[in-house]
């Protein structure tokens, strides 16, 4: 069995639009929309994502032959929740400012529904390479939204990208006002319901029936 | 006492878990279609919430914190066991969880019916992990503060989940675009309401 077969191909690709963990899973709502205000605290985050995710889903699926299914939820939110507290540690150490403004958010990827659920779909039936690349997939197809949503955000709201300023003063001078709605909690959910009328456009088969 | 009224008005209205912090996002999308179901997991979340942030102080304050093991001996002054708060929590939480479980089953068969697989992702809703995590970090001086807070934040989630769904029974009769229908509407509705929730930063407390 090659280690990119087509299928895990598919595996690592299907999350980035018809299986997208956010917009179409309904999964890791929550921390998608508030760490969003600029874009790197979306982006840290959407790496810590795609690393926890991997990790826990690798080892759920090496555990998965051991692991009693009536305790599993437990023993998941362990496995999830050590690999949290090492990132957060990671993160504390090497970028601080940031792991600053994510808060509470760094240690609610605990809970983030994205990585409970590829354990409970996917790790718990799977070898752990496929799991891997389960995990780096869907991981990933959540940084993607959060990138999107988070550069979108700090350009309108405060017209910089990373920080670096992209409207020149003179826009400023003739009368242009970053708009400061963006930066409020309601514009990344109205975000993130146009993201979904567009993706929906485009592919009819994931319009809703009723 | 005010101190701790106003916390808990604060932690419904302002800081509201959905409209403010985003939090317990996939239950409030998920299971917002009808009244009777939303009002069924708004009671279980209040209920955790009301035991597990009170229990997780307690933890935090007689074990977890720097310094906090004095109580047994002295010697333990420098023992630091923060890093652990988030699987201590954890724990925490999926066992009241569980506990819960068992007491509606036993005593309300019929709600337990209904809520049916939610009961269990209660354990993974992000509001009731964040209630426990906002408390280490507002740094609340005593029991009757925390106390306030869980139960206002609970309370907070359970309105938002409850007027959402009243708004999602009336939209299954209107005419929305066909991409937009369902997940897309929803977000935008939630947008809508949050901005109506800001009108509540205005109050002083």
């Amino acid at each position: 069995m090659s280690l990119f077969s087509s299928k895990n191909i598919k595996l690592l690709s299907a999350p980035f639009n018809l299986q997208n963990p956010i917009t179409v899973q309904i999964l890791g709502i929550c921390s998608a929309l508030a760490v969003t205000v600029k874009l790197k605290p979306s982006l840290v985050m959407g790496i810590s994502v795609i690393i926890v995710t991997a990790l826990s889903n690798v080892l759920i699926s090496l555990l998965r032959r051991l692991i009693p299914p009536r305790i599993r939820i437990i023993v998941q939110l362990v496995v999830v929740a050590s690999m949290v507290i090492l990132v957060d540690q990671v993160l504390r150490a090497f970028v601080y400012d940031v792991s600053k403004q994510l808060s509470v958010y760094v240690g609610l990827i605990i809970t983030n529904c994205i990585i409970m659920g590829r354990l409970e779909a996917f790790a718990l039936g799977n070898k752990p390479w496929p799991a891997f690349i389960d995990g780096i997939g869907n991981g990933a197809g959540y940084a993607v939204i959060l990138i999107i949503i988070g550069a979108v955000r700090e350009f309108f709201g405060s017209g910089t990208l990373m920080g670096i300023s992209l409207v020149p003063q003179s826009f400023y001078e003739a009368g242009y006002q970053n708009n400061g709605m963006m930066i409020m909690p309601a514009m990344a959910l109205i975000l993130v319901g146009s993201i979904i009328w567009v993706q929906r456009a485009f592919n009819k088969e994931l319009i809703e029936k009723n | 006492m005010q101190e701790a009224v106003n916390i808990f008005v604060k932690s419904i209205f302002i800081d509201n878990m959905v409209f403010a912090f985003f939090l317990g996002m996939c239950s409030y999308l998920a299971v917002s279609k009808t009244v009777k179901t939303s009002l069924g997991l708004g009671i279980a979340v209040i209920f955790v919430m009301v035991i597990t942030v009170p229990v997780n102080f307690l933890l935090l304050k007689y074990v977890m914190k720097p310094g906090a093991l004095t109580w047994i001996s002295p010697s333990f002054a420098d023992v630091d066991l923060s890093f652990l708060s988030f699987m201590v929590y954890i724990a925490v939480i999926a066992a009241m969880v569980q506990l819960v479980e068992m007491i509606i089953e036993k005593f309300s068969p019929a709600l337990y019916n209904n809520l049916g697989i939610f009961l269990p992702l209660i354990a993974v809703n992000c509001a009731i992990l964040a209630g426990s995590l906002f408390m280490e970090q507002h740094e609340y001086p005593n029991i009757g503060h925390v106390l306030s807070f869980g139960l206002g934040s609970g309370i907070g989630w359970a309105i938002a989940i409850i007027s959402l769904a009243a708004i999602r029974e009336k939209l299954k009769y209107s005419n929305i675009p066909a991409p937009l229908k369902g997940l897309g509407i929803t977000f935008i509705v939630t947008g809508l309401m949050s901005l109506a929730f800001m009108s509540f930063l205005g109050i002083k407390l």
